[in-house]
């Protein structure tokens, strides 16, 4: 993907006029990519120019945005709220997150061996996935009651007594992890092609080499499909950077009459939470506009980094 | 696994065979008991659902508590919008991910090399970004409260759909649309005649992801539709959460009903659904 454009190739393509076939599968391709390039300029690029610009004003829709420096990111870093909203979601970032990926892969590997009712087991774990979020938070809500819920009384059964989940600032979170890694189908699935995807012949080697599970599980597969654990952890710190669908259900129906809707004691205040609520019912458009950039900071930085980390780059294959 | 070396290669297998076969069957019904515990609820009837043990099965079965969701909230109304906001999207991106994919694969021309990374970094944009500057466009352009804000952006591609078209069409023979070319066929009767009918699993893929998010969509239309007449399941629901608060009975029927469809869906398409996310997932 970083490769420097070939001089070479460039200068060929000077001296040696476009042939006829070839300008005119250049327009041709310029014409089918430009639903992309049309939407790309009018959703994506023309908003992200603007919501840099609106960082720097105060705005509240009504009125023009008015000039106001770095106030909008000054104020940020002295807003109690800000480290709050940052440490709910990096809980959701480097604890849920994670603790999905690996049940998905738990999952997949099960599935990976020659199980009898495969599709089956395949179509129950994807299930929970296929259910709208708002149900699911719904029924999480019940299942976490903590009298009569589902969990609680299968707890009771053991002798333990359930948390208030929903209401003690402790668990909100842990509850949220809990549903989402209900709705870990998805990463399932994917993860389950790739494993299919390791040739026989590395395991049979290693079996000769008498390599155990383990050995042959970070050896073998682990290395193998990096490339697709390295997607859906990316793909995941992104999506769990943006959180917010589930804790705006789960913190509407806990509000304790604060001003800010962010659950118990602030517990669901994730940063888009947060954000949408300045933009949306505080109008503070501007203020919001500089969050939604430092966010926008944090979702490069952080996956560069994830793939740095993960040396092994993925080739795209994009020549 | 460390009896290894006390008992034969076979039995260790079999051992760990049963082994995965107690832990898949475990997680199939933690992840199957919150369905059964939903349907069990939505059928129960109001002095039933407060019980320690739980009953699980109901005595009598209130079918009514579906019947009275409808009273409750306007639930037609909510379904023809949520079914506008579901459909249009993938008319959208079933019109625009193949044409672009194709252009990304199968016309030799020199953008598309430099095109592809930039769409996949732009996954990266988190919609908050967008989301403000956006709203402020739509609603000078007045189609705040219209479906236009929540429907028409599909027209254009998303990221991730081109992605997973991209994947498929790449891996299509060369060699037909060499065919065709040869054959006189211009660009686009290739990529409809051609193109469109090789690619029925990521297509109906697409199709499921995209009618999925549509029905699921809570902050869009949050966001955008404020008349009670455009309201969608999504809002519908949410709304009813927090005025019915303890009925429990009545929020699972409506969670049910909610989810019911999705669920048909996702069995009528369930092969291949399956085979596209998994052809296409595969970083190739």
């Amino acid at each position: 993907m970083k490769k420097a454009p070939d001089p070479s190739k460039a200068q060929s393509g000077i001296k040696k006029p476009a042939s006829r076939q070839e300008r005119r599968f250049f327009w041709l391709g310029l014409l089918f990519v430009s639903p992309w390039l049309i939407g790309f300029l009018l959703f994506q690029l023309y908003p992200i120019l603007s919501a840099l610009y609106y960082s720097f004003t105060d705005f509240n829709i009504f009125q023009p945005p008015e000039f106001v420096g770095l106030k909008n990111y000054i104020t940020l870093f002295n807003d109690k709220y800000f480290p709050v909203s940052i440490s709910n979601t990096a809980v959701m970032s480097f604890i849920g997150m994670p603790i999905g990926l690996v049940v998905s892969l738990l999952l997949a590997l099960l599935l990976s061996k020659e199980v009898r009712g495969m599709p089956a087991f395949r179509t129950i774990y994807y299930l929970p996935t296929v259910v709208p979020i708002v149900a699911s938070a719904m029924l999480f809500l019940w299942v976490l009651n903590p009298e009569y819920g589902l969990l609680n009384n299968f707890l009771s059964l053991f002798g333990i007594r359930g948390p208030s989940w929903l209401s003690d600032p402790k668990f909100t979170k842990v509850s949220l992890i809990l549903m989402d890694t209900w709705r870990c189908g998805q990463n399932t699935i994917i993860f389950l092609s790739a494993l299919k995807a390791v040739p026989q012949s590395f395991y049979e080697a290693a079996d000769l080499d008498g390599a155990g599970p383990i050995k042959k599980f970070f050896k073998i597969t682990l290395p193998y499909i990096g490339p697709t654990i390295q997607f859906t952890l990316v793909m995941g710190l992104i999506s769990s950077f943006q959180y917010f669908t589930q804790a705006y259900v789960f913190a509407s129906v806990s509000q304790m009459g604060q001003s800010i809707t962010g659950g118990p004691k602030n517990s669901l205040l994730f940063y888009s939470l947060y954000l949408y609520i300045n933009a949306f019912s505080y109008l503070k458009m501007g203020y919001a506009s500089a969050m939604a950039i430092v966010l926008f900071l944090i979702v490069l930085v952080a996956s560069f980094v994830v793939m740095h980390l993960m040396e092994k780059r993925i080739s795209y294959d994009v020549e | 696994m460390n009896k290894k070396g006390y008992i034969s290669a076979k039995t260790s297998r079999r051992v760990g065979t049963v082994c995965s076969y107690i832990l898949l069957i475990a997680f199939a019904c933690i992840f199957f008991t919150p369905f059964l515990w939903m349907l069990s609820t939505a059928l129960k009837p109001t002095n039933q659902i407060f019980l320690n043990p739980p009953k699980w099965i109901p005595e009598p079965i209130m079918w009514e508590n579906f019947g009275a969701i409808f009273r409750r909230m306007p639930l037609f109304g909510y379904l023809q919008n949520t079914l506008v906001l579901a459909i249009l999207p993938v008319i959208g991106q079933i019109f625009a991910a193949p044409m672009i994919a194709y252009s990304l694969t199968k016309i030799p021309w020199k953008g598309a090399k430099y095109i592809f990374p930039l769409i996949l970094v732009t996954m990266m944009i988190p919609w908050q970004v967008t989301q403000i500057p956006l709203f402020i466009t739509w609603s000078k352009m007045n189609l705040v409260n219209t479906f236009v804000p929540l429907t028409l952006p599909a027209f254009f591609g998303a990221p991730y759909y081109i992605y997973l078209m991209r994947q498929f069409v790449k891996g299509l023979p060369d060699s037909v649309i060499e065919a065709a070319r040869i054959d006189g066929a211009g660009e686009f009767k290739i990529l409809y005649r051609v193109v469109y009918p090789m690619c029925k699993p990521v297509l109906t893929t697409i199709m499921v992801l995209v009618f999925i998010s549509g029905w699921n969509d809570l902050n869009g239309p949050l966001l955008y539709l404020q008349d009670s007449s455009k309201y969608t399941l999504s809002i519908g629901l949410q709304m009813f959460l927090t005025t019915a608060r303890q009925e429990w009975d009545l929020l699972m029927a409506a969670s049910t009903m909610f989810t019911v469809p999705l669920i048909v869906i996702f069995f009528l398409a369930q092969k291949q659904f399956i085979s596209g996310i998994s052809t296409t997932s595969g970083l190739k």
